[in-house]
């Protein structure tokens, strides 16, 4: 398995990460860092290398999660209390347009081609497909309650959300927008990453303190990624964020309560680094070039950042109130 | 995973068809098995009275708890379908305390397994007592004695509410872990109280407060009771940090606040309140629950109607995890130390074997905030810090 001369990752964690440099024409590659902070409705921007902060661009209430247009010309940043996705031009560094997605919009994920936003409503407990040409929506899923993470497939046919209530991945046919299967995972599952020959789903779980890997052809759970970091009770563990190196080869886990983040050989399902980071680390975001590893930490409203050779906090950055999500332009 | 093979569950599926366990309705018919869960409560029950409800004292019910059972039945809609099951909820409010074993009797022959009881603790004790030799699960949502707990303990009575002294556990690690170790108590005249203020004595030995003075209280503006009356005479030679308010009724503590001789904290039944829900606790998925509870009753969420939802919830969480309606093996699972609950408070939550009561955090709240959650940082135990909130293993006096 572990074949060191395949040119493609074997996992990649969102999709636009995975058509970006073929439209890199269109790319600002600022540089910037963009964090979402909950609690003061802004999304900070910060200098790449001096982290200085650039701006904090005003939004509407409660913005979590964030994606970038194919290209980087745009970042989507859905805002759950103001109920729209805001669209930052990343050139301007403002709110240009907001989009109406339904309620409480919280983690998306786009088609490969761009042209279709994949939302989950957590208070509807909707899945909404939208149209991003013509800014209307396409259609709806009823999953389980306060869905989650949302993942469309690099294939563009599946798109793959997590109800934290229901503990369970909805695997909703991109098409025609129907349920194809429900897979029981650990408790309170947030987030997803996937391997790039799409054989792995790996889902993070709250409550379960623990990733579950599931085989995408048969749906069925295969294994199981415990997290036991020096000093922590299992109730402490509580993994949310997840994210690979574009080798495949290493994930990163963020682990909520337990204040590390967890450092997981994939092939091996291995777990063979703790780091200490802020409190509460939610969301995690490598560089393109995987050396740098940007952590939003919840309740120390910072950021850790991380040289992944080394595996090590270099520095904390003070940014917004809850933290939640970082994009990077680069 | 816990998946079980599908030719098991068929199996246990025509035993369960063939005992008339728990599954009313064939497979056979095309309409998926109904897995029924019974809600028993009593029509005068007082801790239910409308004007007291109205009045909307803290970490007692605003309303009656059913909704909540009923908003975690529509949470579960998904575990019942990947389960192959279907669930639905059977009220039940009895006219009469002498109506209570017969209604209940009832339930158990129409093939309830698993059945709320929302009734004051001598009814609950009584009808645990009754059916401790029947195959089935009760759930105890509201009453919090700890007699209940320990020597009235039955093996299939399970609590899902926290025991009074959770809750006191969690009010004397809070003062501990600020330092407001010296205290006076202000003592209601109620038997409820009395049980209250044993729970809070145990409570303040066991973190190490010290109790300057017991002082027992009467609600009233009689003058000649006005050193009992009056807050300012009761509290007037207390140099002590808080004043606790032992009132398991509430009227007299609402007034205490603001009101002592000395510029005291108040603690207990007002100001700082333990209490196992708060409408205002935003972690977890918290907001969203307390929406769908808004949503479904237009009044904010208790720790009576939490009790409710958890109990539905442990219910549908063992259908999923096992694949099964069957009881010995959702009873089983409940039992299991796999069991992991998610009770939108951080964190995992199970019950504890030797009693059958839910651990769980307690939240220190006021009126419109959680001021902090039980465990307090610091207060460790060597297996669970759950266990720091209650009656742990070696205090036990439960025996099934």
């Amino acid at each position: 398995m572990r074949s060191k001369g395949t040119s493609l990752a074997r996992i990649l964690f969102v999709v636009p990460t995975l058509v970006w440099p073929a439209s890199g024409a269109l790319a600002k590659d600022t540089g910037y860092i963009f964090v979402s902070s909950e609690d003061d409705d802004v999304v900070t921007v910060l200098e790449g290398g001096t982290l200085e902060k650039v701006k904090d661009i005003p939004t509407a209430e409660r913005p979590r999660g964030l994606h970038f247009s194919p290209g980087h010309r745009l970042l989507y940043v859905a805002c759950g209390d103001g109920d729209s996705i805001d669209v930052i031009d990343v050139g301007k560094l403002a709110v240009v347009n907001q989009l109406n997605v339904g309620d409480d919009p919280e983690t998306f994920d786009l088609s490969p081609d761009g042209d279709v936003m994949y939302v989950s409503n957590e208070d509807d407990a909707m899945m909404t497909a939208f149209n991003l040409e013509n800014e209307q929506p396409i259609g709806s899923v009823a999953v389980g309650p306060e869905p989650e993470g949302v993942l469309a497939t690099p294939d563009g046919k599946s798109v793959y959300v997590a109800s934290e209530v229901a503990s369970m991945v909805h695997v909703i046919d991109a098409k025609n927008l129907s349920l194809r299967n429900n897979i029981v995972v650990a408790a309170r599952p947030r987030r997803f990453a996937l391997t790039p020959d799409g054989k792995e789903l790996w889902v993070s779980s709250e409550i379960g303190g623990r990733v579950s890997i599931i085989d995408t052809a048969t749906g069925e759970v295969i294994d199981e990624i415990p997290f036991e970091p020096e000093g922590f009770r299992v109730e402490d563990i509580t993994p949310v964020g997840i994210t690979t190196t574009k080798d495949g080869a290493t994930a990163f886990v963020a682990l909520g309560g337990a204040n590390h983040v967890a450092v997981v050989d994939v092939e091996d399902r291995e777990v063979y680094e703790y780091m200490l980071v802020g409190k509460r680390p939610w969301n995690l975001e490598l560089t393109t070039d995987d050396q740098t590893l940007y952590v939003a930490n919840g309740q120390s409203d910072d950021l850790s950042v991380i040289d992944v050779a080394e595996l090590k906090v270099t520095r904390s950055v003070p940014v917004g109130r809850v933290p939640y999500g970082v994009a990077i332009d680069d | 995973m816990q998946a079980k093979p599908f030719g098991l569950l068929l199996l246990a599926l025509a035993l369960l068809l063939g005992t008339g366990l728990g599954i009313a309705g064939g497979q056979s018919a095309g309409k998926p098995p109904t897995l029924t869960i019974g809600y028993l409560e009593l029509e005068d029950d007082p801790r239910y009275d409308e004007a007291h409800m109205d009045a909307m004292f803290p970490a007692q019910p605003w309303g009656r708890p059913y909704p909540g059972a009923v908003v975690a039945l529509e949470e579960s809609r998904f575990h019942a379908m990947a389960a192959g099951t279907e669930f639905e909820l059977r009220r039940e409010i009895v006219a009469e305390p002498s109506d209570l074993v017969p209604t209940l009797q009832t339930m158990i022959e129409d093939g309830m397994r698993f059945i709320l009881l929302d009734l004051p603790a001598e009814h609950v004790a009584a009808l645990a007592r009754t059916t401790q030799d029947e195959d089935m699960m009760l759930f105890n949502v509201s009453a919090l004695e700890d007699s209940l707990r320990q020597q009235q303990c039955q093996a299939h009575l399970f609590h899902v509410a926290p025991s009074r002294t959770m809750l006191t556990d969690a009010l004397a690690q809070y003062l501990v872990f600020k330092k407001w170790r010296d205290v006076l108590v202000l003592k209601g005249p109620k038997p409820a109280d009395e049980d209250y203020y044993e729970a809070f004595g145990r409570s303040a030995k066991r973190y190490g407060l010290s109790i300057e003075a017991v002082k027992d209280f009467v609600l009233g503006a009689d003058p000649r009771q006005r050193g009992q009356n009056n807050v300012a005479l009761l509290t007037a030679a207390s140099d002590a940090d808080a004043v606790v308010v032992i009132d398991s009724d509430g009227e007299f503590a609402r007034a205490v606040p603001y009101q002592t001789q000395q510029p005291q904290l108040v603690v207990g039944s007002a100001g700082l309140v333990p209490d196992w829900w708060h409408w205002a606790w935003s972690r977890h998925g918290a907001p969203q629950l307390n929406d769908r509870f808004i949503r479904a009753t237009g009044r904010l969420m208790t720790g009576y109607d939490w009790s409710a939802w958890m109990a539905v919830k442990a219910i549908a969480e063992a259908v999923l995890r096992t694949e099964s309606s069957e009881f010995a093996a959702l009873q089983d699972y409940l039992r299991s130390d796999e069991l992991i609950l998610d009770g939108f408070k951080g964190y995992r939550l199970d019950f504890r074997p030797w009693n059958n009561q839910l651990r769980q955090p307690i939240f220190l709240t006021t009126e419109n905030w959680v001021v902090a959650r039980a465990p307090l940082p610091g207060f460790l135990h060597q297996t669970n810090n759950l266990e720091t909130l209650g009656l742990d293993e070696t205090e036990n006096q439960c025996e099934f």
